[in-house]
C-alpha cells in the first residue's frame, strides 16, 4: 500500500463485528436469539441498526417496544458518536465480536439524546460537518456548496458509499496551496477516566515559525496527561479508527485522511491495557 | 520550471540564489568575490562586484556552448577559376587555384562561475566604473539565440550597452555609450522592449522605439516623478509594468503601460515602504523592506491584476556553507555533472577563455581573442594551426578538432550502396565525445545529481537560523525566476523535514513514502482490517449496498438529421453486483416528435472517454466497441467545465471500477496521444495474450491520465517519457489521474502542475494595386484578408481564440519572421497570387505578399508527470525492453535531440530513476531532428540538412557510441524522420515518402542503400518486432476521405521485412475534420496518435497503431483485426496466412541469423565459415534454432503475470 487513498478506503470499509444481544429484563414472547452484524466504524448505531430493531420487535409485543437504545457494560452508547469512537473507547481492548446490549425500555434520558429518526442523525451530523468546515475554512467551502452536495455527503453515509460521499467530501478536505494546512484542525479528545465528554480547542496545523505540528504537539498542548513522559512507562494509547498514529505524524494529514465523515478527528485515550 | 532561480545579495556582498522549488537560500559558487548589483535572466547572470568589475555567470546545462569556426586553406590549384569565385566540386580544365574547408569549435569554458567582463577593450570610452546594470530583451527576437540586452550605468551618470551579447557569445564583445539627456543613477530593462531609467534629478527616462530590429531603442523621454518633493529612486519594469520608488521610500505602480505607449499614464500608490522592487519573469515583483531588510514577494500579480495583492516576507534561510556547498548550488541542474567542462575548475573569478588575459597567458596567435573570433574576420591561419593539433596540449577540453571536412572533388563519386565505411568522408566526426567516460567522476561529488537535489535539502539537519540570524538583503532579481500562477512556493514556511511536501520535494520519482509515521498507519490499518474483519466476513452487513443512481441535465449530439444539440436529461445507475463488482449503465432521456425516449450505454463497453473541448462546448465524447465501428461516439456537453469534470470523471471511475483497473498503469501499460494533446493508456489484459481469442484493438479499454504532450513514448519496463508542444520534457511520475481526474480518480502524490505552451498561427494577406500599393483592399475573389494558413477560414486578430476554454492567451499578437521561405524586415512573404509559394523578398511579378501572426496561449493542468530540467526537446526514443529479460540495475538507454537540434544521451536512466541523471551530449556537425534507438543499440539519426547518421559502437557500456555515420539520404530527398525497430530501419523524407535501409545486417548495420516503399506518409514508427504502422496523409475510404489515418504494414515477415501491402486502418474522415487539420505527431512504436473529434461531427477511432510495449503487439500482427475499422460497409479482409503463428514472428530471423546469440545485436563482423565448419556450423544452428524456440517461450507475452 502506497497510496494515501487507501488510507480513506481503509478507513471508510472499516467494521466491528458486533453481537446484539436483548437485554434480560426486556418482556418478550419468544426467546430473543442474538443478532450479528458487522457495523461501519464511520456510520452511527440508529442509522445502521434497523435490522436490528426489526429481529427483536418481531419476538416482542408492541406495547413493550418503546425508544430503542443500546448499551455496552452497563455504560449507555451515545448514538450521536461514530461507532468507531465508541467502540476504541470502550471496547477496544476486549474480545470481538462487540457484545452490545439492546434496550427498548428506561430510556437513560441524563446519558442519551433522543433519535426520533433519520432525520436528527442527519441534522447532528450536518452540524458537525459545519461546524468543521467553521475551523478549516470560516465555513467557505460548505457554504458554497449546494443543497444538493450537502444531501450527497449524508446518502453516501447513510447507503455506505464512498465514492458517493467522497466525490463532496474532497472539497472540504481542500486547502489554498499558499497555506500549508486548514485554518484550525477539527478534533476532539474523549477519555474515559474524565467526567468532561471531550475536548475541543481552537489548534492550528502550522506552528508561527512554519513547522507543522504533529499529533504529539496537540496532546501536548491540549492533553499532557495522555503523553507518555521521555523515562516513564507507557500509561495510555491514543487511538484513532483503532489505530495508534505516532505521535510524529502531521496533524494535518491526520485530518485530511483520519478524519470521521463529520469531518472531525475523533481521538479516544484509554487506558494502556494490562495484558 | 524547477530549478529557475531567484538571486539576491545580501548586505555583505555575497550572491545567494533561492530556487522555485527549495526553501533555502544558497550561496553562490563563488564565495570570494562580493557583489553590489546582480540582474538575472534564465541562462546567466550579470552582476557588479565590490571591485566595481562587471561579471557575468552563465549557469551551466548539458550540452556545451559551442562556436562553429570555419577557416579556408587555399592552394594555388584548386578547381575555381580565381578567387573569389563559386567554387565547384568538379574538376574542370580551367581549375587552378583550390581549397579545404577546416571547421573547428570553440567551447565556452567559465560556466558556473563569476567571469570577468574585461573593461579595456574599451580604454577610452570607459574610464569610470559602473554603478548600476540591468539584463532584459531576450523576448524581443529568437535570433540570434539567447541574445540579451545588457544596459549598464557608470558612476558618472552615462549609459553603456553591450553589444553581441547571445547564446554562443554570452559575454558580449565591447560597450557602447548611449546618449542620454541627463545624468542617470539607475536602468531596467524588460524582457521585452521595456526599457526605464532613473535621472539624478528624480525622472524617469524611457526608452522608445525598441524593437527587433533595433533592441537599442531610438529615442528617450521624460517621465515625471509621483510628486515633486520625492523623485524617483528607483525603477523596474517587466513585460508590461513599470515599478518605481520614490526617494521617500514608498513604492508606486505605473498605470497604462503597453506596446504603443512604454511610458503609460499615471502613477499608483502601493503599499509598502521598499528600498527597491525588481520586476522578475511574468511581472512576478520583488521588493526589499526598508526597515527589515527582508525580500517581500508581491502575491496575486497575475496578467489581469499586474499590481497584485500584498507583500509577502520570504522567511525561507539560507543553507550555510556545507562541506559540499560546491556541487550544491541550485543552479546546478540534474546532469551538469556530466557536463563539458573539466571539474574542478571552479576556482573564483575564472577568467574565460575567451578573457583576454588568458590571450596573454598564452602568447602567440594559436589563441584568438574574444574580438578577433567575433568582429575581426578570422585569420585562416591561426584556426588551422589550432586544426592541426600545435599549442593544444594544454587545453584539451576546450577545442575540439572535427577538420578537416574536406570540400574537394575527388572523394565525390556519391558513396552508392555498395560503399563502405572507410569510403565515408564524414567518419569520426566527433572524436572529443567518448573520453568523457562515466567513470571519469572525480570523488566527492554525487554519484548522481539526483542525490544531489536531494542534497539541496537536508531533511531535518539543517538547523533553520532563528530570528536573530534572518538575513539583511541589499539586492534582489526575479530575472531568472519563474513564478506561475500555479507555482506552489515554499518560501513562506520554515518546514519540518518530516511533512509531507517535504517529501514531495525530496521525491524520487518512485513513490518514496519513506516517512515512519506513514508507514506505521499503513500497516496498522491493514492489521486492523485483518483483526476486525477477518474472522467475521460471514456476518451480515449493517448498510445493504443499493442502486445508486445520478442524475443531471446534458445535451446530447443527437442520432438523427440534422444533427443538433438537443437538452436530454441523463442518469448513472450503479449497481453492485453479488461479487462485490461495481456496474454501471448510462441512460439518456430525450424527447423526439414528442415522443419520450431514450438510449443507454453499458459503461463496461465503454472503451474510451475524450474530453471534446473547443471554443464554446464543455463537451465529451464516448466510444463503445459498436460506436466505434459506427464511427459514432456518443457526445454529450455540460453547461459548465466543472460539471463536465464532474462527469467525466464520475464516468471514468464507473468504466475502471467495472473493468477492475485502477491505480497506477503497469509498467507494460501502453500509452498514447491524442493530436489535442491528451494522454491516454491502456492496461495489456491477458485476453489481450491469449491466442485463441484475441481481443481486438476496438475493445482495449483507454483511460486518461492527466497532462498535456505531444510526444508520449515508454519502455515497456515502466519508463515513460513525454514531451510537450513548447518542448519541455517530462518524466512519467507513477502516480495517476491530474487533469479533471481529481479525488479518488488521483493518485495523491506525484501529481503535479503541467503547463504547456503553444503557437495559434493567423495570416494577414495583402494585394497590390497601382494606386495604393499593397494594401487589405483584395479582390472580390480573393480571400479573407485575414485567414488561416489555407486562406478558406477568416481569421482576425479580435476574432481569433485560443483552441479550447482550457487555453489562455499569454502574449500578444506578433510576426512569425521564422515561416519557411523566409520573409522580408517586416516578416512579408511574396507571392504572384493566392495561393501560391511565398518567397521572402519583393519581385515585379509578385502582387500579393502575406505574413504570418502567432499568438501564444498556455494552458495549465496537472498530471503525473516532473519535468526533466533544464534542456527543451525535439524528439526522444527509449530503448524497449522485453519483458523477460531482467533490467534490475541496469541503466536504459534513451536518445534524444534537443529542440535546437544537439544530439543527447540520458545517462542513469533506470526503473527505479526514470528520469536519469544527466545529459551527455553527444557532438555533431550540425543540428539534428530526429532520432531512433533500436532494440539492440542501433542509433539512427536525421540532421537538419536531411540526411541520416548511424552512431557506431553504442552499448550499454558506451552509451553514446564512438562515431557518426554519415548515411546519404534517398537521391533529391531530404529525410526528416527515421525509426528503427528490431532489425528494421524506415526513414520518412519531407515528401512524404517511406524509405527502407536495404542490407543492413548485424556486422553491417549501416545498411546498404534507401529502398522506396511507399509515398504518402507522415510518420512512421518500426515495432520492436519490426511491426510498421505509419500515418498517411490521405486515404480514400469507402465513404469519405480520411486524414492522418493509421495504417498497419501487412505482410511483414521474417523473410520479407519489408512487407507487401498496407492495411488502412483507422482514422478520421474529412467530414469529422474541421477545415484545418491538425499538425500530425504520431512518434515512435510506444506512442499512438489519433485525430480527436474537433468538430461535432468528428470521430475517434481506436485504437491507436503502436501497440505498446511489446506483448500486444503478438497479437497486433493480424492487421486487419488490429485496425478493425478498415471499411464499415465491406467485409474485412482476409488474414495474411502468415501473421497468426507465432512462429513467424520476425524477431525470429535474428535468433536464427545468429545462432547461439539470439539477442546480441549487432555482433562482431562475422568472417564466412570455412567449408568444413560450415558443417558444423550448420548443426549448432539447427539445435541453437530448437533453443531459441524454447526460450522464446520464456518471452511469450502470455507468460506476463497478472
Amino acid at each position: 500500500m502506497t497510496d494515501d487513498k487507501d488510507v480513506l478506503r481503509d478507513v471508510w470499509f472499516g467494521r466491528i463485528p458486533t453481537c446484539f444481544t436483548l437485554y434480560q429484563d426486556e418482556i418478550t414472547e419468544r426467546e430473543a436469539e442474538p443478532y450479528y452484524l458487522l457495523l461501519p466504524r464511520v456510520s452511527y448505531l440508529t442509522l445502521v441498526t434497523d435490522k436490528v430493531k426489526k429481529h427483536f420487535q418481531k419476538v416482542m409485543r408492541q406495547e413493550d417496544i418503546s425508544e430503542i437504545w443500546f448499551e455496552y457494560e452497563g455504560t449507555p452508547l451515545k448514538w450521536h458518536y461514530p461507532i468507531g469512537l465508541l467502540f476504541d473507547l470502550l471496547a477496544s481492548s476486549s474480545a470481538l465480536p462487540w457484545n452490545i446490549t439492546v434496550h427498548f425500555k428506561s430510556f437513560p434520558e441524563k446519558d442519551l439524546l433522543h433519535c426520533p429518526s433519520k432525520d436528527a442523525i442527519e441534522a447532528h451530523f450536518m452540524s458537525c460537518v459545519k461546524e468543521a468546515d467553521a475551523l478549516k475554512h470560516k465555513s467557505q467551502v460548505i457554504n458554497e456548496m449546494q443543497k444538493k452536495d450537502h444531501k450527497q455527503l449524508w446518502m453516501g453515509l447513510q447507503n455506505d458509499r464512498f465514492d458517493q460521499f467522497w466525490a463532496i467530501n474532497r472539497k472540504l478536505m481542500e486547502y489554498p496551496a499558499e497555506e500549508n494546512g486548514f485554518r484550525y484542525i477539527p478534533f476532539r479528545i474523549y477519555q474515559t477516566t474524565t467526567e468532561r465528554p471531550f475536548i475541543q480547542k481552537l489548534f492550528r496545523p502550522v506552528a508561527a515559525d512554519g513547522q507543522l505540528h504533529t499529533l504529539g504537539d496537540l496532546l501536548k498542548d491540549t492533553c499532557p496527561s495522555a503523553i507518555t513522559p521521555e523515562d516513564g512507562e507507557k500509561k495510555n494509547q491514543v487511538l484513532i479508527h483503532g489505530i495508534e498514529p505516532m505521535l510524529e505524524t502531521p496533524l494535518q494529514w491526520l485530518s485530511e485522511h483520519l478524519s470521521y465523515p463529520d469531518n472531525f478527528l475523533h481521538i479516544s485515550i484509554i487506558p494502556q491495557p494490562t495484558d | 520550471m524547477p530549478n529557475s532561480a531567484l538571486w539576491a545579495v545580501d548586505l555583505f556582498g555575497k550572491v545567494h540564489t533561492l530556487s522555485t522549488a527549495g526553501q533555502y537560500w544558497e550561496l553562490c559558487k563563488d564565495s570570494q568575490l562580493e557583489f553590489k548589483r546582480v540582474s538575472a535572466a534564465t541562462q546567466c547572470c550579470w552582476g557588479i562586484a565590490c571591485d566595481n568589475q562587471v561579471y557575468v555567470y552563465v549557469c551551466a546545462s548539458d550540452v556545451p556552448i559551442r562556436c562553429r569556426e570555419e577557416a579556408y586553406e587555399n592552394q594555388g590549384w584548386t578547381y575555381a577559376i580565381d578567387f573569389p569565385a563559386t567554387y565547384t566540386r568538379d574538376k574542370k580544365w580551367n581549375s587552378c587555384v583550390r581549397r579545404r574547408r577546416w571547421i573547428r569549435y570553440r567551447r565556452y569554458k567559465s560556466r558556473d562561475t563569476w567571469a570577468k567582463i574585461p573593461s579595456k577593450d574599451d580604454p577610452e570610452q570607459l574610464p569610470d566604473p559602473f554603478n548600476d546594470l540591468s539584463v532584459g530583451g531576450w523576448e524581443i527576437t529568437d535570433e540570434p539565440v539567447g541574445r540579451l540586452s545588457v544596459w549598464a550605468v557608470s558612476l558618472q551618470g552615462k549609459v553603456w550597452y553591450r553589444e553581441d551579447v547571445n547564446h554562443p557569445n554570452p559575454e558580449g564583445s565591447s560597450w557602447s555609450l548611449m546618449d542620454t539627456p541627463g545624468e542617470v543613477v539607475q536602468i531596467s530593462c524588460g524582457p521585452h522592449d521595456l526599457l526605464w531609467a532613473t535621472l539624478w534629478e528624480g525622472q524617469a527616462l524611457v526608452r522608445e522605439g525598441i524593437n527587433r530590429n533595433n533592441p537599442k531603442g531610438s529615442s528617450w523621454s521624460i517621465v515625471e516623478p509621483p510628486t515633486s518633493e520625492n523623485g524617483i529612486m528607483h525603477v523596474s519594469v517587466g513585460v508590461g509594468v513599470v515599478w518605481a520608488v520614490t526617494k521617500d521610500r514608498k513604492v508606486w505602480f505605473r498605470r497604462g503601460i503597453n506596446s504603443h505607449n512604454p511610458c503609460g499614464t499615471s502613477w499608483i500608490e502601493m503599499v509598502g515602504e521598499m528600498t527597491m522592487v525588481n520586476v522578475g519573469l511574468n511581472d512576478q515583483v520583488w521588493g526589499i523592506g526598508c526597515e527589515d531588510r527582508a525580500i517581500y514577494f508581491r502575491q496575486g500579480v497575475t496578467q489581469s491584476e499586474l499590481s497584485g495583492k500584498t507583500w509577502k516576507a520570504i522567511i525561507a534561510s539560507r543553507e550555510y556553507d556545507r562541506s559540499h556547498s560546491g556541487s550544491s548550488s541550485s543552479l546546478l541542474s540534474a546532469g551538469c555533472f556530466f557536463g563539458d567542462e573539466v571539474r574542478g575548475s571552479g576556482e573564483s573569478c575564472a577568467p574565460s577563455d575567451t578573457d583576454a588575459s588568458s590571450e596573454a597567458e598564452r602568447p602567440g596567435p594559436d589563441q584568438p581573442g574574444p574580438a578577433g573570433s567575433v568582429d575581426s574576420p578570422r585569420n585562416p591561419r591561426d584556426s588551422l594551426a589550432l586544426g592541426s593539433g600545435s599549442g593544444r596540449t594544454t587545453e584539451p577540453a576546450e577545442e575540439e578538432t572535427t577538420g578537416p571536412a574536406i570540400q574537394t572533388p575527388g572523394l565525390e563519386p556519391h558513396p552508392g550502396p555498395a560503399s563502405t565505411l572507410a569510403e565515408l568522408p564524414w567518419t569520426n566526426i566527433d572524436l572529443k565525445e567518448p573520453k568523457r567516460a562515466p567513470s571519469h567522476p572525480a570523488a566527492g561529488f554525487p554519484e548522481a545529481s539526483g542525490l544531489s537535489t536531494l542534497g539541496l535539502l537536508p531533511l531535518g539537519l539543517e538547523e533553520p537560523y532563528g530570528a536573530d540570524d534572518h538575513p539583511l538583503w541589499a539586492w534582489v532579481s526575479g530575472g531568472g525566476c519563474a513564478v506561475e500562477p500555479h507555482t506552489v512556493l515554499k518560501w513562506f514556511t520554515v518546514q519540518s523535514g518530516l511533512s509531507p511536501s517535504m517529501q514531495t520535494l525530496s521525491m524520487s520519482i518512485t513513490p518514496a513514502q519513506t516517512a515512519a509515521w506513514r508507514k506505521q498507519i499503513f500497516q496498522q490499518l491493514t492489521e486492523r482490517t485483518k483483526r476486525e474483519l477477518e474472522n467475521f466476513r460471514h456476518y451480515e452487513q449493517a448498510v445493504e449496498q443499493s442502486v445508486w443512481v445520478k442524475t443531471g441535465a446534458l445535451q446530447w449530439w443527437c442520432d438523427w438529421k440534422p444533427h443538433k444539440w438537443v437538452d436530454v436529461r441523463v442518469a448513472l445507475e450503479q449497481f453492485t453486483g453479488l461479487d462485490g463488482a461495481r456496474d454501471s449503465i448510462l441512460f439518456i432521456y430525450y424527447v423526439v416528435h414528442e415522443e419520450k425516449k431514450y438510449i443507454h450505454v453499458f459503461l463496461n463497453e465503454v472503451t474510451v472517454l475524450v474530453p471534446v473541448l473547443n471554443e464554446t462546448k464543455h463537451s465529451f465524447a464516448l466510444y463503445t466497441p459498436e460506436r466505434t465501428r459506427q464511427r459514432w461516439p456518443v457526445r454529450l456537453a455540460a453547461a459548465t467545465e466543472q460539471d463536465m469534470n464532474d462527469w467525466l470523471a464520475l464516468l471514468n471511475l464507473s468504466c475502471c471500477e467495472s473493468r477492475r483497473v485502477h491505480g497506477r498503469p503497469s509498467p507494460q501499460a501502453i500509452w498514447s496521444v491524442t493530436c489535442k494533446g491528451d494522454i491516454f493508456v491502456s492496461e495489456p489484459s491477458p485476453d489481450l495474450e491469449a491466442p485463441e481469442h484475441m481481443l481486438p484493438c476496438d475493445q482495449m479499454f483507454w483511460r486518461q491520465m492527466g497532462g498535456h504532450l505531444r510526444v508520449v513514448e515508454a519502455n515497456g519496463q515502466g519508463v515513460v517519457w513525454g514531451i510537450g508542444y513548447d518542448h519541455t520534457a517530462w518524466v512519467y511520475t507513477g502516480g495517476y489521474g491530474g487533469g479533471c481526474f481529481q479525488g479518488l480518480a488521483s493518485s495523491t502524490s506525484n501529481i503535479y502542475t503541467q503547463s504547456d505552451v503553444k503557437c495559434v498561427y493567423i495570416y494577414e494577406n495583402q494585394r497590390w494595386n497601382p494606386v495604393t500599393g499593397y494594401s487589405s483592399r483584395g479582390l472580390p475573389t480573393d480571400r479573407y484578408m485575414w485567414s488561416d494558413a489555407s486562406g478558406l477560414q477568416e481569421c482576425t486578430k479580435a476574432g481569433t481564440k485560443p483552441p479550447s476554454l482550457q487555453w489562455t492567451w499569454v502574449s500578444d499578437w506578433a510576426v512569425d519572421f521564422s515561416v519557411p521561405g523566409g520573409t522580408d524586415q517586416e516578416g512579408w512573404q511574396y507571392a504572384s497570387d493566392f495561393p501560391a509559394s511565398y518567397h521572402g523578398y519583393k519581385t515585379m511579378k509578385d502582387f500579393v505578399r502575406r505574413r504570418c501572426w502567432a499568438r501564444k496561449c498556455k494552458l495549465v493542468t496537472t498530471g503525473p508527470w516532473l519535468e526533466v530540467a533544464p534542456l527543451t526537446l525535439a524528439d526522444v526514443s527509449i530503448i524497449p525492453e522485453r519483458p523477460g529479460a531482467d533490467r534490475s540495475g541496469h541503466n536504459i538507454a534513451l536518445w534524444a535531440v534537443s529542440d535546437k537540434g544537439d544530439v543527447l544521451c540520458r545517462l542513469g536512466v533506470s526503473e527505479l530513476n526514470p528520469a536519469g541523471s544527466s545529459w551527455l551530449h553527444v557532438g555533431t556537425d550540425q543540428p539534428f531532428t530526429s532520432v531512433s534507438i533500436g532494440a539492440c543499440h542501433q542509433v539512427w539519426a536525421v540532421a537538419r540538412d536531411g540526411s541520416a547518421f548511424y552512431r557506431g559502437s553504442v552499448s550499454p557500456a558506451q552509451p553514446a557510441g564512438d562515431c557518426w555515420y554519415h548515411i546519404p539520404s534517398p537521391t533529391k530527398q531530404r529525410l526528416k524522420q527515421v525509426s528503427v525497430g528490431q532489425t528494421s530501419v524506415y526513414a520518412l523524407d519531407e515528401n512524404g515518402n517511406l524509405w527502407y535501409r536495404q542490407g543492413v545486417t548485424p556486422s553491417y548495420p549501416q545498411g546498404s542503400s534507401w529502398e522506396h516503399v511507399s509515398n504518402n506518409v507522415r510518420r512512421v514508427s518500426v515495432g520492436p518486432l519490426d511491426q510498421v504502422w505509419v500515418i498517411a496523409n490521405k486515404v480514400q475510404g469507402s465513404h469519405s476521405l480520411s486524414r492522418g489515418t493509421v495504417c498497419h504494414r501487412t505482410g511483414v515477415r521474417p523473410r520479407e521485412p519489408k512487407g507487401q501491402g498496407w492495411d488502412y486502418g483507422i482514422g478520421v474522415s474529412k467530414a469529422g475534420l474541421g477545415l484545418h487539420g491538425h499538425s500530425v505527431c504520431a512518434g515512435t512504436w510506444h506512442q499512438g496518435w489519433w485525430e480527436a473529434p474537433d468538430s461535432p461531427s468528428g470521430m475517434l477511432d481506436l485504437p491507436v497503431s503502436p501497440l505498446g510495449p511489446w506483448q500486444p503487439w503478438v497479437t497486433r500482427l493480424s492487421p486487419s483485426r488490429g485496425a478493425g475499422i478498415t471499411s464499415p460497409s465491406g467485409p474485412m479482409p482476409p488474414e495474411p496466412s502468415g501473421a497468426g503463428p507465432r512462429r513467424e514472428l520476425p524477431s525470429a530471423v535474428w535468433s536464427r541469423a545468429s545462432p547461439g546469440h539470439p539477442h546480441r545485436w549487432p555482433g562482431p563482423r562475422r568472417r564466412p565459415l570455412a567449408p568444413s565448419a560450415a558443417k558444423a556450423a550448420s548443426r549448432t544452428r539447427k539445435q541453437a534454432a530448437r533453443r531459441c524456440e524454447g526460450s522464446r517461450v520464456i518471452c511469450e507475452p502470455s507468460r506476463l503475470s497478472h
